[in-house]
């Protein structure tokens, strides 16, 4: 796991992408960081806000080659026929994606600091943002994975990837515009955004962060399961 | 060391490995022979873990594959057809991810840097996997196979893509390897396994069609030794006398090819030895035997014969599903016209085989040797 986990980590900066990636998400950062700043809120809190949806469509161009990659150039060959068990090898990726994008969200201590030196800043709300950007970050990139390991093309992992993030931030959308008890309270349970959102506003609260740890939690078991499957297909 | 028994794997309605049994002893090198799309990839790829078998048992180092898989990928140093590299990172530190990967029980520094000279890399140690040609990636591929120094060596047509001094280096290799590791390689090419395997697992449409040494194959499959024989005699009348010497079942004749003689096959009942016979009986006719060659079979021609023969059983129905060794079958099977063309490419052309001619030079030596004798 820790090898796979290295090597994939590397892999990220000794192409552009990991830095692409950072570099996209310091600029979003710091566009939203400007603008708070001009309006004096002083509150890092909607960067968060305001960042997660970007990150959203983000993680699937982190996680898009994770698996895919490897099927195309066969490379998978050399991980499945080590001696590694499979979820270690799924474990490795998702974290070496789950850093990079961890990574991508540094900048706010950098931000977070400056607030410090101008007005009074909310360490724990800070704290709490990370854990919420974490989480859905967490989630996130698991489903990326998990579509990842079901294709052999980047493009076709990033393109479902980002039209599964997309639903997700619409689902909320959907639940003001269908007026059905049901509905709503199937898309406010499946909302990524408004348990964020209570994060973001500093309440933690235990039913949102095992509603995110089991989404991660599944889809990785489905990814080693539709790795396991190709073998028995 | 490797056991394999009643393997299958299906693909949906395809069967890619039907009833696959063989098993392997410890320090073995097998070939795994067989056209493209035959099953030899399927095979190893069950047998390295990569696919699951769908029925069957396989097992590694008494490990069963699929009950202990880690135990048994442990003992597995694999190279795929298509060496699984990943082209952004150095040689170096390809193969010290895979000592990471496999929890290599070594050193690991003073480990790769002696698998890099086994397998003469030490000189491309620091570059991009990507800017390396074939036979480096190749290489590369199998140093990789080679790390944690595993008991079974299972290598997906090794040579592939290397310019003739490199397969010439690598098959040193492998049969430098041979001495302490257990090897399965496989190949189409048929002088590459001759050249390394003692012992040849011929593979077609997913079923074992042969299992034994080169020597072995050769003697099993000439068809109790044919005779090749060229005569200096009127060809209808000789065919009659050839007929009637006792213990010679079949004679076809194979037409004039050097002026003023003719060329037959004679085919012998199943352990007779005919020689002599023919020999006297045309002597009493003084019809001098020009040459005597017995068939035995390069390893090409047991190849065709054998993956051929087998596409017509399975034509005519899959009624025996169980012929592990279509022997006695391929031999009916065996076609004359095959027979003619194989006799037509030794003796017809310029181009003789080396073996072929070493033999008839042989059996030409005897002849002479026992003639002189019988003055």
């Amino acid at each position: 796991m820790k090898a796979i986990f290295k090597r994939e980590f590397k892999s990220y900066f000794t192409s552009p992408m990991g830095f692409i990636i950072i570099a996209i998400m310091t600029f979003f950062l710091s566009q939203i960081f400007a603008n708070l700043f001009n309006v004096n809120y002083g509150n890092i809190a909607y960067a968060f806000v305001y960042m997660n949806t970007y990150a959203m469509l983000i993680a699937p161009i982190i996680t898009m080659k994770l698996f895919s990659e490897e099927k195309r150039q066969k490379s998978d060959q050399l991980l499945f026929t080590s001696p590694v068990k499979i979820w270690k090898i799924v474990a490795g990726k998702f974290l070496a994606a789950f850093c990079l994008f961890m990574l991508g969200y540094s900048i706010t201590i950098v931000f977070n600091i400056i607030f410090a030196l101008v007005t009074d800043v909310n360490w724990l709300l800070y704290l709490s943002c990370v854990l919420g950007a974490a989480l859905v970050g967490a989630s996130i990139i698991s489903i990326g994975v998990f579509i990842s390991s079901t294709t052999e093309s980047q493009i076709i992992s990033a393109v479902f990837s980002m039209i599964v993030s997309l639903f997700l931030l619409m689902i909320d959308y959907f639940s003001n515009i269908f007026n059905n008890a049901v509905v709503t309270g199937v898309c406010n349970f499946v909302s990524f955004t408004s348990r964020f959102n209570s994060f973001a506003s500093g309440i933690i609260d235990f039913s949102n962060i095992i509603f995110f740890l089991s989404v991660t939690a599944l889809f990785l078991f489905l990814t080693t399961r539709s790795i396991e499957r190709k073998r028995w297909a | 060391m490797v056991e394999v028994q009643n393997l299958y794997k299906r693909y949906g309605n395809h069967t890619a490995v039907k009833n696959v049994s063989f098993s392997i002893k410890e320090g073995e090198v097998v070939g795994f022979l067989g056209p493209n799309g035959a099953g030899k990839s399927t095979i190893m790829n069950i047998l390295t873990g990569y696919l699951s078998l769908t029925s069957g048992n396989a097992s590694i180092a008494g490990y069963n594959v699929l009950e202990y898989p880690e135990e048994a990928k442990s003992h597995i140093g694999y190279l795929p057809e298509q060496p699984p590299l990943y082209v952004d990172m150095t040689v170096r530190e390809y193969l010290e991810f895979c000592f990471d990967l496999k929890k290599a029980q070594f050193q690991k520094a003073p480990h790769i840097n002696e698998i890099c000279r086994l397998v003469n890399i030490q000189n491309v140690e620091n570059r991009l996997i990507k800017n390396l040609s074939k036979g480096y990636r190749q290489r590369v591929g199998i140093a990789q196979a080679l790390i944690g120094n595993p008991d079974v060596l299972i290598l997906d047509e090794p040579t592939v893509g290397l310019d003739p001094k490199q397969i010439i280096e690598i098959r040193n290799l492998i049969e430098k390897l041979g001495k302490h590791h257990t090897i399965i390689l496989s190949s189409h090419i048929l002088s590459e396994i001759q050249a390394v395997c003692k012992r040849i697992i011929i593979i077609n449409n997913g079923e074992i069609v042969a299992d034994d040494t080169a020597e072995n194959l050769s003697d099993k499959m000439s068809s109790d030794h044919a005779l090749t024989v060229r005569i200096q005699a009127p060809e209808e009348t000789a065919l009659k006398v050839l007929k009637n010497i006792k213990g010679v079942s079949d004679i076809t004749s194979l037409g004039v090819i050097e002026p003023g003689s003719f060329d037959c096959i004679i085919e012998p009942f199943e352990g007779e030895d005919v020689r002599r016979a023919i020999f006297e009986r045309l002597a009493e006719r003084k019809w001098p035997i020009l040459t005597m060659t017995s068939n035995k079979l390069t390893l090409e021609q047991i190849f065709l014969r054998l993956t051929e023969g087998v596409k017509v059983d399975s034509a005519d129905g899959e009624t025996e599903k169980e012929n592990e060794h279509p022997k006695p079958k391929a031999k009916k099977e065996i076609n004359m016209q095959n027979r003619k063309a194989a006799h037509k490419a030794v003796f017809g052309d310029t181009e003789e085989n080396e073996e072929t001619e070493n033999k008839k030079s042989k059996t030409k030596q005897t002849k002479t040797e026992k003639r002189e004798e019988e003055k």
